[in-house]
């Protein structure tokens, strides 16, 4: 299927792995209707359970499932998921290892609306701090969708990064989502950008922009960990320097995780993200982004910077 | 005396060996949960020692029932008795909290076979046995989920969360016990954090709840039992009890709720226990 959201990737993605697996199971915190598990509860109510606005409970009662050889997929916004329920997926689902799949929903800045209280910053920093846990970030429907296959088909606990917007998907549909796997979108040579989410677009968008000046390798680096260190490394080298793009607080994040893998290049870093600031509300998406810097120019700029 | 007075003689000599293993685990001069441990021995000695089903050496059997320490502080308690149970030998339970030792300070489903959930951070583990009831619910078994709770513990808000949808999903096989000792860690409930008319709260929520002295082994068995009878809703064992109950020092104080023995306190908890 080809799929125009990342949300509903996620919930038809779930109805299609329910079908074949009866071990599959989802649990909502009120919010079905915007995560799109909701489709879940349609097709297979008896495994549907909605567990009220208490995703704290929601998460641990995940875990009981998974103890009984379930595999629990829980979603919420990702602010909730990943921080009022942070205890829960600290203490039981990831000392344990458990398997138990986490939908961060509405994630970044996507709920343009609802303002800093709903938009979420962090859970990539969170989620990567947490041992046992692996953390993907897709970057359009079609890789969110094989992303839901891939969680499911992994043993342990998994947290899936899922953006609210609708816009096309470029990833072909029967691309297999390796977990751990940086993906080049485009060959360059002076310089590297490696994105995750709907800033890969951008950062492909800011590459074509420079095309007669600067040579930009554009990376998609959908699994924030278990990030693969080697890769990112032999990706750099060879090139002046390094920018990082997310949606997300440049603290903890994927230019933190990248700038790890590449603690001993000497090369120059720039990172592009969310200024270690709260989001705010907004009549639309793009507009945010654009305040925020979230934007193809500011990439456009980083590299520049870089080459000099 | 409902129950046959030789079982329950054999369970209340197995929780006085189970307050003896505490004891001898803890030793001299190293802080231990005597207080919330010897307040749930008698019901922690009746649950693995007659009313649950599994076996301890396939610790992961298929419908097995199951205990939750919810409030995993007193993970000595639950040690000794899977200790006497077979699930690990007894020695494990002299390098209890060592480095790289089976027995954490906490409960944890990886390193010790037969712990069901990883518990520590108070307040979870009656969502995560409700998961368990639901989930041996698809299974289509009967086993049962059995959850301690302390007194203190409830105070966590999550308790709440998982008791509503505990009632809402009518998880028959889910019982929660709420150890009532009327001491938390830094002193008496009533003087902290006073959690009022607990029957009434927990019926309020949509639990059956059967209130009994949680010394009396003819009480716990009898609640017990009656849980299994239990329609449409889950079922709360609400225990009075005595916190360090069996040990004159200890009882009825915070200060062993995480207490050190010396070298005399330590010989008469052995006598006294004997």
């Amino acid at each position: 299927m080809n799929f125009n959201s990342q949300r509903n990737a996620y919930g038809e993605t779930l109805v299609e792995l329910g079908k074949e697996n009866k071990d599959i199971v989802a649990l909502e915190a009120d919010l079905g209707k915007s995560t799109m598990s909701i489709k879940f509860q349609q097709a297979y109510p008896e495994r549907y359970f909605e567990m009220g606005i208490a995703e704290q409970n929601m998460a641990s009662v995940a875990a009981g499932l998974a103890c009984c050889g379930k595999i629990p997929f829980i979603s919420s916004f990702a602010v909730f998921a990943s921080g009022r329920a942070f205890d829960q997926i600290r203490q039981t689902i990831s000392i344990g290892k458990l398997n138990v799949k986490i939908c961060g929903s509405s994630s970044g800045l996507s709920d343009f609306g609802d303002g800093a209280t709903h938009q979420d910053v962090e859970d990539l920093a969170i989620m990567r701090a947490i041992p046992n846990m692996t953390v993907l970030c897709p970057m359009d429907g079609n890789e969110a969708a094989n992303a839901v296959k891939a969680m499911a088909e992994h043993q342990g606990p998994c947290y899936l990064r899922v953006n609210r917007a609708s816009y096309d998907s470029i990833t072909p549909e029967d691309k297999p989502f390796v977990i751990g796997q940086p993906i080049v979108m485009r060959e360059g040579t002076d310089v590297v950008v490696f994105a995750c989410g709907i800033m890969v677009l951008k950062a492909l968008e800011a590459a074509e922009a420079l095309k007669d000046e600067i040579s930009v390798k554009v990376v998609n680096v959908s699994t924030l960990k278990p990030l693969n260190d080697e890769m990112i490394i032999s990706l750099a080298k060879g090139c002046k320097g390094v920018v990082t793009a997310e949606e997300h607080n440049v603290l903890g994040g994927l230019g933190g995780a990248v700038a790890e893998a590449l603690r001993r290049q000497c090369m120059p870093i720039e990172f592009i993200g969310v200024k270690d600031k709260f989001g705010c509300s907004a009549h639309n998406y793009d507009d945010l982004l654009n305040a925020y810097g979230l934007t193809a120019h500011s990439i456009v700029n980083a590299v520049r910077s870089i080459v000099g | 005396m409902k129950y046959d007075s030789e079982l329950v003689s054999k369970l209340n000599s197995m929780a006085n060996q189970l307050r003896r293993d505490v004891i001898e685990m803890m030793g001299v001069g190293v802080a231990g949960h005597i207080g919330g441990s010897f307040s749930s021995a008698e019901m922690v000695a009746a649950l693995y020692f007659h009313k649950m089903r599994y076996d301890a050496k396939n610790p992961r059997m298929a419908g097995r029932d199951r205990f939750l320490l919810s409030k995993g502080h007193v993970a000595v308690l639950q040690y000794a008795a899977m200790a006497e149970a077979g699930f690990f030998p007894k020695e494990e339970l002299d390098h209890c909290k060592e480095l790289g030792a089976m027995l954490q300070g906490h409960p944890d489903i990886l390193k010790t076979p037969g712990v069901e959930a990883g518990t520590g951070s108070l307040g979870q583990g009656l969502s995560i046995g409700l998961g368990m009831a639901l989930g041996e619910r698809l299974n289509g078994t009967d086993s049962k989920v059995y959850v301690l709770m302390g007194d203190g513990e409830i105070a966590e808000g999550q308790i709440w969360e998982a008791a509503m949808a505990a009632a809402n999903f009518k998880t028959t096989n889910l019982i929660g016990i709420v150890d009532n000792n009327a001491f938390q860690a830094t002193g008496s409930i009533k003087e902290r954090m006073d959690s009022g008319d607990l029957a009434a709260k927990w019926a309020a929520f949509g639990w059956r709840v059967i209130e009994i002295d949680g010394h009396c082994m003819d009480q716990v068995l009898d609640a017990l039992d009656k849980a299994d009878e239990t329609v449409d809703q889950p079922t709360l064992i609400l225990m009075h009890t005595v916190k360090g109950k069996g040990l004159s020092f200890a009882e009825n104080t915070a200060a062993f709720h995480n207490g050190i023995l010396t070298e005399e306190t330590y010989a008469q908890a052995l006598k006294e226990l004997a």
